[in-house]
């Protein structure tokens, strides 16, 4: 117990200043600043134990968020049936080309010399590949996007609940980032941080401009909800019986039969949303307790002793017969799968998917943020950093407004330089971030909850 | 057959746009590599120093504009650019002192100081945002083309134009001087050897009497002088944005890799080379074809390898390719 007090005590400051934020704004901005700190650990929860364990940075969490995301489209949305008679042929057709491509060119590495003929060769199928492709998808493709492009004009999803994409997503992620670790793993650490970062680029750009499989920048909005509708609730008598209940104090200061009413009314409105976001939060809760028991297991399972002994002494391990490269792969993929259940469960709460929204600032180095300020290496100081960093990130305008003011206070209310200032409020979370990791690097360089390594 | 008239339609869309947005880059480029030969780190925050830079310029621009003072045809930026450098190089310096310094004398592993770049980069953006906005500025000013599409029709009477713009002309010429500056001073001074000598090994450098300080102080002020004026020609040349700024480090990390990181030479070539297949790889080649080819063959479709929302992704390939099978880059990196 004593030996975890400080854990305990970092977590019930979070949940205190949580609860504030409910007391002197509002729940529903203190539920939903709740919901994203939750989705932010299980992303930080991915990137430190790359990090945290084995020492692989990867900058492209941006790409595995984005891909989880497609995986929530593309299971929940309904077939758009006219696509997919307009060019669901063509599209399968290049599918089973690009395998095709694949494996010839497997066959081709695997039987044949090293040699300047063999490397041409392959790009030149590659290139002549692509062309095939191009020629083989572009009528299918202008099919799909011709039909209704307002609201549909891509081919749709398998109409599944949304919750299955959460699985999907990991599954999505976790394929590309065994790809991404065959080709950049072997890289030095600076190098492996920038490949990383250029190869999200590209995932996102392809998400972004290929209308016919998410719409691109028209975004997918309205999909399924794991959760009730507010608006279905607000008819509910059950629900508006439980919020009576919960209000019979607030509600008894009404004589009047009608005023009484109208009061009820405003309550069910704002407690059915309350509802949802309780509901959502109940979800990610889970994930997030689930996530953490495995990866407290596996902390302190011999993989876990291994994939330290791999990060602190690479060759030393490896002498003793453990398979680097192998590990390395595995972890990586297991860490990117974290973040694509993240990148779902993102798209799930918010209701529509947006490739336009994924920003590397946001979303890959706000979470690099977020786990060396928590404390790499240890999932609670990971899961502490989600929650941390983005409650700053969020309350940091208001925290902004009111230095700003209480600095100002001299000057008159139209002083060009205050005005300039207020008017800049939202960019000084950058400042504060950059401020805060800048300080956690310097004179606590492992975090707010630091690693500690016990033997059992 | 009309291959004038698609010599020039290649001149016009492809050599010409490339050359400039490359030597942007490569600019940039030799900014990154500059840091990563002599202080071994990845420097997230280059975009945003760059937009730093620009800014300074920019707000100096605006002051000399107020107080009517311009250089006629040429923009009145030329005239700000040494004073964005001055504060550029302040700011570096400093941001040298309280931050990089630390690190440095502790020989923290490279990851760690491109860590604590991130961090400068968070700082570095909110400076720029609180001091003159996320949104679009333009300082342009004086005669933007030096040969107009129309006027060249009249005066060739082909037709095809060829539009020449101020900014092009200017990036080109100043990204010449400067690179010829730096590698003479690279190369020929003692210093710029001294440099060279600390780059290959620092502990032998430091043996011979080599002083870290001044090697990395003089860094700086090139790093300095090399961000401003890349930057504030993209911001001629385009516009001011800081977001697009940050952007635009992802194809000078590509170009500075490209070229073998370290190796200032090879950055400079790599700008050029993510510039050209960006362009040579996204443009349309229809027209240049019905020029060239005859009635009977010409195509119908655009001719595009890809269209042109991969830019991006067409130099970050490129990236890759190159880092899976030349990691020290196409000139051999990590020689200064």
């Amino acid at each position: 117990m004593r030996k975890n007090l400080n854990v305990i005590a970092a977590y019930s400051i979070m949940m205190v200043l949580i609860i504030l934020v409910g007391v002197f704004q509002s729940w529903n901005i203190a539920l939903s600043i709740f919901n994203m700190c939750l989705i932010s650990a299980v992303m930080t929860m991915g990137a430190n134990i790359q990090w945290g364990y084995a020492g692989l940075i990867n900058f492209g969490i941006m790409g595995y968020t984005a891909l989880g995301g497609l995986a929530a489209v593309l299971i929940s949305v309904d077939p758009v049936q006219e696509a997919w008679s307009a060019g669901g042929f063509d599209i399968l057709m290049c599918l089973w080309l690009i395998i095709a491509l694949v494996l010839i060119i497997r066959f081709i590495l695997k039987n044949f010399q090293k040699s300047k003929v063999r490397t041409y060769s392959i790009a030149a199928l590659i290139i002549s590949g692509i062309i095939l492709i191009r020629f083989t998808a572009e009528p299918g493709i202008e099919a799909i996007e011709d039909i209704n492009p307002a609201k549909t004009g891509f081919l749709g999803g398998f109409g599944l609940p949304i919750i299955f994409s959460w699985i999907v997503g990991a599954f999505f992620a976790g394929g590309l980032a065994f790809i991404v670790g065959k080709v950049a793993l072997g890289l030095r650490a600076d190098y492996l941080a920038i490949a990383t970062l250029l190869i999200s680029e590209i995932v996102i750009a392809i998400i972004k401009h290929e209308d016919w499989l998410t719409r691109g920048v028209k975004n997918v909005i309205g999909l399924k909800r794991p959760a009730p509708y507010e608006v279905d609730l607000q008819s509910t008598d059950w629900f508006i019986t439980l919020v009576e209940k919960f209000n019979s104090g607030k509600l008894e200061v009404f004589s009047n039969l009608s005023d009484r009413q109208a009061a009820l009314n405003q309550l069910v409105i704002e407690g059915s949303s309350i509802f949802v976001k309780l509901c959502y939060s109940g979800l990610f809760l889970t994930v997030v307790i689930i996530l953490l028991i495995l990866t407290q297991k596996a902390l302190y399972s011999p993989w876990g002793r291994m994939m330290r002994a791999i990060r602190d002494n690479e060759e030393a391990a490896n002498a003793m017969g453990k398979n680097v490269v192998k590990e390395h792969l595995l972890i990586f993929i297991l860490g990117s799968a974290i973040v694509g259940i993240a990148g779902a469960m993102l798209v799930t709460q918010d209701g529509l998917f947006t490739p336009g929204s994924y920003r590397p600032m946001r979303y890959t180095f706000l979470i690099w943020v977020m786990v060396i300020v928590g404390g790499s290496g240890n999932n609670f100081g990971a899961i502490l950093g989600g929650f941390a960093v983005w409650f700053l990130w969020i309350e940091a305008a208001p925290i902004a407004l009111f230095l700003i003011n209480f600095f100002t206070a001299g000057m008159s209310e139209t002083h060009a330089l205050k005005l300039h200032l207020i008017e800049s409020v939202p960019y000084f979370r950058f400042l504060m971030m950059g401020l805060g990791l800048l300080l956690i690097m310097r004179y606590r360089p492992k975090g707010i909850l630091p690693e500690k390594i016990e033997i059992k | 057959m009309d291959i004038l008239n698609a010599l020039i339609l290649l001149l016009n869309y492809i050599f010409i746009p490339a050359l400039t947005y490359g030597s942007q880059l490569a600019l940039g480029a030799i900014f990154v590599t500059l840091i990563y030969g002599i202080l071994r780190f990845a420097n997230f925050a280059t975009g945003d120093m760059m937009a730093f830079g620009t800014m300074v310029t920019i707000l100096f621009t605006w002051y000399f504009q107020s107080l009517g003072i311009s250089l006629g045809v040429l923009p009145t930026a030329l005239l700000a650019i040494p004073f964005g450098i001055l504060f550029m190089i302040i700011y570096m310096l400093l941001i040298d002192k309280f931050v990089f310094k630390y690190y440095r004398v502790n020989k923290s592993p490279p990851v760690q100081l491109a860590m604590v770049s991130i961090g400068v980069m968070f700082v570095t953006q909110a400076v720029v945002r609180i001091i003159i906005g996320p949104s679009d500025q333009r300082f342009f000013d004086g005669e933007k083309f030096i040969i107009k599409a129309r006027e060249f029709k009249e005066m060739t009477g082909l037709n095809e134009g060829l539009a020449l713009k101020s900014t092009q002309v200017i990036t080109v010429l100043v990204t010449i001087v400067l690179v010829s500056l730096l590698f003479w001073f690279l190369n020929k001074t003692k210093t710029g050897k001294s440099m060279k000598a600390y780059s290959d090994n620092e502990d032998l450098a430091l043996l011979s009497g080599i002083d870290p300080k001044k090697i990395v102080m003089i860094t700086w002020i090139i790093a300095g002088i090399l961000a401003t004026i890349g930057g504030a020609l993209y911001g001629l040349d385009k516009s001011f944005k800081p977001f697009t700024y940050f952007n635009n480090m992802l194809p000078i990390f590509a170009a500075a890799i490209v070229g073998g990181i370290g190796n200032p030479f090879g950055a400079f070539l790599g700008g050029y080379v993510i510039a050209f297949s960006e362009i040579f790889l996204t443009y349309a080649y229809k027209k240049f074809f019905i020029y060239i080819l005859p009635e009977s063959m010409e195509p119908e479709s655009l001719v595009q390898l890809l269209s042109t929302d991969y830019k991006f992704a067409v130099s970050f390939s490129i990236l890759v390719i190159v880092l899976l099978y030349r990691p020290s880059g196409i000139f051999k990196g990590k020689v200064l």
